[in-house]
């Protein structure tokens, strides 16, 4: 099988509910290109425009504005049926009345394929998922692992242009998760079928995405690789949604101090390459793993509120002048809640953004 | 959930127990009559028959026509070509509109829906003449044609809103899994929804089948060549001004009633629904 690959391209999309005129757009010009073959993931918190692109792309709802490019094509205005884009919902979405098998071959048997190639087709998917021996079981008896399994089937075996994936592991437990999201990383390495995958979990964009594409409030945040995205964030709200625990931030100024630019912050100078003006009011941000127990950063005093033990390592949150602190240490560290601690922020470690803007200096 | 106090459950129990007897000594009578002989309504008011007999079941099935036909077989048949004729234009109908009204915006679709529901609310008796003077003008009085019309348009308002009912609460996603799988709006309409709404189907085939099976009033007027009757009027005019065979009549009752009840046992099943459970999470 040859991959289908497509590149698929949003202009000026926006989205307007209806019944929804006073409040703000669900979408606000969204641009966005998905090149062929790759796998662009959304992410953002809830209500921030995820689904309403999906279902934009996939048909299911109009953009009050703009237009969704297929290959080059406008397909705007094109009925989800003709748009060869299969979609794999959060709810699964399977029939219930039919069989796995039928639920597989639907699509298939829509498009009037001879009989023995939709059995072929079925079957070397059903095979290839795991879920062979359930081809003559109804969905009600499965579990929610096959269930999914088979929802991913049903958009698989059509080989379509597009695939689209809203939060389709959301409803399954850690184990299982796992387990779904690197069955979908090898379908997707395999049939390199662009993709559009939402999700809110950070583990599954970092480790699906070839694109991450963060939203908010229907507002694009940044476009970039899931190494980009972690190491420069482009703004604070990128910054603190990705990375587990969440990035810390303290506010500081823009000093000078014997000619080496310095922002200076509550209780801590740290020194700082930055050739923003001077007295300009900053936000560090400083990564849990940026700060450390000991070592050759700059010291900040606090008291340890809270001690977390997460096996491999222990994370502490500590008080200080500054801010409260998240510290990435060793399961050794022995700092109990109550101690008095000194901390280290790594000068090379820091990012930093306006405190007014927000936006990545 | 707090278990009722005891002598709340006995006062429920008791006014069920009045209730159920309201409603079904009535019945007692008549089913007393149908196994007592006699032609007239004894005035022991006790349900139970003193003596027993099948004699008005056998003149209810062996009584015959003008032309010797079995005149029970004969005006079943009427009815049920009446109840079928109704159910298939009723069912038919009403899955389409229910389904429009229920997923579909277009103009007039507020209006058409309180149409439905205002419609319902007239006495049927009010509909007589109107629908005698329609009936007549189209020349489909004494007429199945005109009479399953006439049953499939009261049952459709009922029907329509009881299915739209039950397809706006099949998942919506179900119908969008099956646009992108490439079905147009009728294939998802025939393919996914229809067979959902089964259990839906099952209750509204059901209604329009008893509305033309029980009716009475409507077929005694419009229906005026008694070869025609359907059985709620052959059984009445068993009873008529100057002479009663109530005996034949109560047989009669509970001979038309049973296909219903039949039907009601079969049906059940599907009455309790349950038939999306699998197909989306939740
Ligand atoms: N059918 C609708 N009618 C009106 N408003 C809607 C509709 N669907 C979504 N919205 C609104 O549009 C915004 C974006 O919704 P959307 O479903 O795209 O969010 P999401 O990012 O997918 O969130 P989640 O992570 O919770 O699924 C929300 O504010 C939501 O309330
Ligand atoms: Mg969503």
């Amino acid at each position: 099988m040859l991959p289908v690959m497509c590149e698929v391209r949003l202009v000026g999309i926006s989205k307007r509910y209806d019944g929804d005129k006073a409040g703000r757009a669900a979408l606000a010009a969204l641009d966005l290109a998905i090149a062929p073959g790759q796998m662009v993931v959304l992410v953002g918190p809830s209500g921030c425009g995820k689904s309403t692109t999906l279902r934009i792309v996939a048909g299911l709802e109009d953009p009050s504005t703009g237009q969704v490019l297929v290959d080059g094509r406008d397909v705007t205005q094109t009925p989800p049926a003709l748009r060869d884009i299969a979609m794999v919902f959060q709810s699964y979405a399977l029939y219930p009345h039919m069989t796995v098998f039928e639920n597989l071959a639907f699509a298939l048997r829509i498009r009037k394929l001879p009989e023995a190639e939709i059995i072929q087709r079925v079957e070397d998917v059903a095979r290839s998922l795991g879920i062979h021996e359930y081809l003559a079981r109804r969905p009600k008896a499965l579990s929610g692992g096959q269930r999914q399994r088979v929802a991913i089937g049903r958009a698989v075996v059509r080989q379509p242009k597009v695939f689209l994936f809203d939060e389709p592991l959301s409803n399954l437990d850690a184990k299982l998760r796992g387990d779904m999201r690197r069955e979908i990383a090898r379908i997707h390495r395999a049939s390199r079928t662009t993709s559009l995958y939402v999700t809110h979990d950070q583990v599954e964009a970092m480790t699906l995405a070839d694109q991450i594409v963060v939203l908010k409030d229907g507002l694009l945040q940044q476009v970039g690789t899931p190494l980009d995205i972690y190491d420069a964030p482009a703004n604070r709200f990128v910054a603190g949604f990705f990375g587990t625990p969440a990035m810390n931030f303290l506010r500081a100024e823009v000093a000078d101090e014997g000619g080496q630019r310095t922002l200076r912050g509550a209780g801590f100078a740290l020194p700082s390459s930055t050739t923003s003006a001077m007295n300009k009011d900053v936000i560090i941000g400083i990564r849990p793993e940026g700060v450390a127990l000991s070592g050759a950063g700059v010291p900040v005093a606090g008291e340890v509120n809270l001690r977390e033990v997460l096996g491999a390592e222990v994370v502490l949150h500590v008080a200080s002048a500054a801010g409260e602190l998240t510290v990435r240490a060793d399961a050794k560290a022995d700092a109990r809640p109550g101690d008095q601690v000194m901390v280290y922020l790594d000068p090379r470690a820091v990012h930093l953004f306006d405190a007014r803007s927000e936006a990545r200096l | 959930m707090k278990r009722p106090r005891l002598y709340l459950q006995l006062l429920t129990y008791a006014a069920l127990v009045v209730a159920a007897a309201v409603v079904l000594y009535p019945v007692l009578l008549v089913v007393k009559k149908a196994f007592e002989p006699g032609r007239q309504f004894a005035l022991s008011a006790s349900p139970i028959p003193t003596t027993l007999t099948t004699e008005h079941f056998a003149d209810l099935f062996g009584a015959r026509g003008g032309h010797g036909e079995l005149l029970f077989l004969h005006h079943a048949w009427n009815s049920l070509v009446a109840a079928i004729l109704t159910t298939i234009v009723g069912v038919s109908l009403s899955c389409t509109a229910a389904y429009a009204l229920s997923r579909m915006r277009f103009p007039g679709h507020k209006a058409g829906l309180i149409t439905f529901l205002v419609v319902q609310m007239f006495p049927a008796t009010l509909l007589i003449m109107p629908l005698y003077v329609l009936l007549d003008r189209l020349g489909l009085l004494n007429s199945m044609v005109g009479l399953v019309l006439v049953y499939a348009t009261t049952a459709i308002p009922f029907c329509v809103w009881t299915l739209k009912g039950y397809f706006d609460s099949l998942p919506r996603e179900l119908e969008e899994a099956a646009r992108m799988d490439g079905a147009g709006a009728w294939q998802t309409f025939w393919r996914v929804m229809l067979p959902l709404a089964r259990p839906g189907i099952a209750v509204t085939a059901l209604f329009s089948f008893m509305t033309a099976w029980n009716e009475f009033i409507m077929a005694s007027t419009f229906l005026t060549d008694d070869s025609r009757y359907t059985l709620p009027v052959l059984i009445q005019s068993s009873v008529g001004q100057y002479s009663s065979d109530w005996g034949f009549f109560a047989a009669g009752a509970i001979v038309t009633s049973l296909p219903v009840m039949a039907l009601f046992y079969v049906l059940q099943k599907f009455l309790v629904g349950g038939l999306t459970a699998g197909s989306v999470k939740g």
